[in-house]
């Protein structure tokens, strides 16, 4: 049973659930603490070091908020001026080591890192002093669908975390020591060649522009539906711009799926905008296809299956199609054409 | 499925995808879950994590048995003598439920007694599983719970692939693991809708709802709603309606969005049989192999670009909605099947939109009686939901099962030999598989970067084999049945067992069904693709 504990942060009245940690009651309630490394669904890590509060009272420490849990009567501060030093040179060591070509990034003002540095602030001085000469390592864009660039990876250990707790698949890790860390497939290998399913989890979660995907544009609107592909009927949003489909994102309140694409539900929509789809009815003349409009070739159709009533009819309908689809099709074969010979590819 | 409404009354999952999550002990059976159904995998794989026991069941070596407590490899078409091991240990242990057994379930005896023929011996030889770990296997299962079981393909698909679906539900029975939170017995379904176009009468012997079309009942129902006569005669099956093309008893037919050309058993067969009918529509959404045999090709609308509803393996109705236009002149399928049962004369084809459809579908099917777009704007349901003001079910058979007595039915089984056996001219034997990259073949081979992931068709084979046929890996082999032959690249994997060797079949280039069986299981009449024997020679 969750009890309710009572707590102030900065003077407010918080009341949290117990088991909670500080930097989730502290943000349920509307409060910013800096933060990088934590994710609601994944186990806290404590890597970026910037959620630092303040409790005051005997238990009175520096703590880092996000592996803190909450306790009756905690008096919590986030904001000190010793915290601010703390937190801003952590700021600095962090954006010095970053590619900040925010423009011609994709996740330009949707960054917790800019969120960060603009909550907490620089010293220009310093930071050009802290800026290493621009040498950029190498991007892996082995992967057909996504790019990871190392030069806007804050560490934070999200990727590597999702690909573990979340897909239990373990394709990435840290690598190399001190400096030289970075995220990558076993022995530094592109992510290609790792056992990297591309459901895309990771980029979602990714708080930077270091996973993003290729060709990504933002929708003008976007459309709640299903999944097209396997019977777990995951909810997917699909993006659409230009009338064509731009992205597709998990549908967080989907009761089946709670969010979670595969690497066809996020990627495999793009099938819809193929310039092979039919776009015409077409009818065999000579042996070749004819395109024709809808009333010539629904008279022709309508014909020939007169010609063929009862049990000389089969139709085969789709267990892609949808139950109104198919509802209709059963129909069809069943009070038109007189048969029951109807059936679809359960079997197969 | 029609395994399942013998013994239980309904052929669908019992339970709901995410209560694996919440499972004690799962059994994955003839599922390669992670790469067919990778959302339902993750609940599984949670699970473990919470301290769930895993047992896998397969032929073939797959990414689940990293995370298995025991991984049965048994050898293909011997789930029956697997499951039956299973239960003798369960009932020579005592570690069955038998007071579910007593209240809930019928025919134990019969079934008792033919669990006689599977001694632990037997089973062994049979299935290439050792002893201890069947038994370690059953005590786990029987004793973990709440357990689930989920299956795929590898069950069904098997010319006796009913008496392995029997042999799923008696293991469930026997243990009480029915009918609870987080049990039950759980056929993953293939396609995103395959569930809906079962429920919805897509079937030939069923009206919408598992209505039996030889019920006169149930037909006058259909024929003072739909105002017309209805044929008592049940059609027929799939495989059966290519068999009619080819005898010249069927000469239309009518095909919305499958591709056969690469997706049934024995697929010459299924050419020959088209190439055969008089006339041909068929109505998809991009030009496939089957398409180009038609007389005429009628351009569908895409999932995005349609209201609707689609089933998904749990019974949950979900909301499609249409993103964006038809491409071009495409239209929803329909509107297409209205328009034609207008131009012959056809009366309740005037529908406005797919609720109006629903409506209907509602007013004739009890299980979706209380399923409207209204509800489902607010959020799924999963059927049985038979009234406006039901919340729908997430676990079947929680006070008594659907069959005519309510209880759940025992069935005896005996060991059938798998529908091809292998002989010195065809050694090995065949099963098919599939790839998380691709989706049968005609949406996901037009997504670039899913075949730069999935690129190729492999065959896998076990490295004795290979020595055997002097076979390297990566090398170009061929494959032939007794009914093709087919080129493919060799991987040379430990995760088949000796003489079985596996291949997907998504790849136009690689036509993998020229080689399967069309031999029908003879109750759910689906081909047996899984067991196929062959030979492989180098090139």
């Amino acid at each position: 049973m969750t009890e309710k504990i009572e707590l102030k942060i900065n003077g407010l009245s918080v009341t949290a659930d117990s088991g909670m940690t500080i930097l989730d009651a502290a943000l349920r309630k509307g409060i910013y603490i800096p933060h990088l490394c934590h994710h609601r669904q994944l186990e806290p890590i404590g890597a970026c070091r910037l959620c630092l509060v303040e409790i005051q009272g005997e238990w009175k420490k520096t703590v880092i908020s996000c592996k803190t849990l909450v306790k009756e009567g905690m008096v919590v501060l986030t904001e000190t001026p010793e915290i601010q030093k703390i937190r801003q040179i952590n700021v600095e060591l962090i954006v010095a080591d970053h590619d900040t070509d925010c423009l011609n990034c994709f996740q330009n003002t949707k960054c917790a890192l800019q969120r960060v540095a603009d909550h907490v602030g620089m010293d220009k001085k310093r930071l050009d002093r802290l800026k290493k000469p621009d040498k950029l390592l190498p991007i892996d864009d082995s992967n057909p669908f996504f790019t990871f660039n190392p030069n806007r990876c804050v560490l934070c250990g999200i990727c590597v975390r999702t690909c573990d707790e979340i897909q239990n698949i373990q394709a990435i890790d840290f690598v190399h020591r001190g400096l030289g860390t970075k995220v990558a497939g076993f022995g530094d290998r592109p992510r290609l060649e790792s056992n990297c399913e591309s459901c895309g989890e990771c980029i979602v979660r990714c708080p930077v522009g270091a996973l993003t995907e290729k060709d990504a544009v933002r929708p003008t609107h976007q459309v709640k539906t299903i999944c097209a592909f396997c019977g777990c009927g995951c909810g997917v949003v699909l993006g659409v711009r230009d009338n064509k489909l731009v992205s597709a994102r998990g549908d967080l309140g989907n009761k089946a799926s709670k969010g979670r694409l595969c690497v066809k539900g996020r990627f495999g929509y793009k099938f819809v905008n193929h310039p092979d789809r039919l776009t015409s009815p077409m009818v065999k003349k000579d042996g070749n296809f004819v395109e024709v409009g809808w009333d010539e070739a629904l008279d022709l159709v309508a014909d020939n299956f007169a010609k063929n009533k009862g049990d000389k009819f089969a139709g085969i309908s789709s267990a892609k199609a949808t139950n109104e689809d198919n509802y209709v099709f059963q129909k069809f074969t069943r009070a038109v054409m007189g048969t029951n010979n109807i059936d679809h590819c359960a079997r197969l | 499925m029609a395994g399942l409404a013998t013994s239980l009354g309904s052929g669908a999952m019992t339970n709901t995808i995410t209560e694996l999550g919440d499972a004690s002990t799962i059994l994955a059976i003839g599922t390669n879950t992670t790469e067919a159904h990778p959302i339902a995998a993750l609940q599984v794989k949670d699970a473990v994590r919470k301290g769930a026991k895993l047992i896998v069941a397969n032929p073939k070596e797959i990414e689940l048995c990293r995370f298995a407590a025991v991984f049965l490899q048994h050898k293909p078409g011997t789930d029956v003598p697997l499951l039956m091991g299973m239960m003798r240990v369960i009932l020579e242990e005592g570690l069955e439920d038998k007071a579910f057994i007593a209240d809930r379930c019928e025919n134990f005896e019969s079934f008792e007694k033919s669990l006689e023929a599977f001694d632990l011996d037997t089973v062994e030889k049979l299935t290439g599983v050792a002893q201890d770990k069947i038994i370690k296997a059953a005590r786990i299962y029987a004793t973990q719970t709440p357990s689930s079981i989920i299956y795929c393909m590898g069950i069904t698909q098997h010319v006796h692939g009913t008496d392995n679906v029997l042999a799923v539900s008696n293991l469930a029975l026997l243990t009480g693991n029915i009918g609870k939170p987080s049990t039950g017995v759980n056929p993953l379904r293939g396609q995103n809708n395959v569930q809906g176009a079962c429920d919805i009468g897509c079937l030939p012997n069923v009206y919408p709802g598992y209505q039996q079309v030889t019920s006169p009942d149930a037909r006058s129902k259909f024929e003072s709603a739909w105002g017309v006569e209805l044929s008592d005669k049940a059609g027929l099956t799939h495989t059966e309606i290519f068999d009619a093309l080819l005898e010249g008893r069927i000469k239309s037919l009518y095909m919305v969005g499958e591709n056969p050309v690469l997706s049934e058993a024995n697929a010459s067969h299924a050419i020959e049989a088209m190439e055969k009918a008089d006339f041909m529509v068929v109505q998809d959404i991009f030009m496939t192999e089957t398409a180009e045999l038609a007389d005429v090709v009628l351009p569908g609308a895409a999932f995005a670009e349609k209201d609707g509803t689609f089933t998904n393996t749990e019974r949950r109705v979900q909301r499609v909605r249409k993103a964006l236009d038809p491409v071009g002149e495409a239209k929803p399928d329909w509107w297409i099947a209205c328009e034609l049962a207008k131009r012959l004369s056809a009366k309740g084809f005037d529908f406005s939109g797919p609720s109006e459809i629903m409506d209907e579908m509602g007013s004739l099917m009890p299980t979706y009686k209380g399923i409207s777009y209204s509800r489902l704007e607010k959020g799924s349901l999963q059927w049985p939901c038979p009234s406006e003001d039901h919340s729908g079910t997430p676990f079947l058979h929680a006070e008594k099962f659907g069959t005519e007595t309510g209880k759940g039915k025992f069935m005896p089984l005996e060991y059938k030999k798998p529908g091809e056996d292998t002989d010195k001219e065809y050694p090995l034997l065949l099963t098919t598989d599939r790839s998380l990259f691709h989706f049968h073949s005609t949406m996901t081979r037009r997504v670039y970067g899913l075949n730069v992931l999935g690129k190729e068709e492999l065959l896998n084979i076990h490295p004795e084999d290979a020595e055997k046929l002097g076979i390297a890996d990566e090398q170009m082999v061929k494959v032939a049945s007794r009914r093709g032959e087919v080129e493919v690249k060799a991987k040379v994997t430990k995760k088949c067992i000796v003489g079985t060797v596996s291949m997907g079949f998504h790849f136009a280039e690689t036509p993998t069904n020229l080689l399967t069986c069309c031999e029908l299981d003879p109750v759910a009449k689906t081909p047996g693709t899984k067991v196929c024997a062959v030979r492989i020679e180098t090139i």
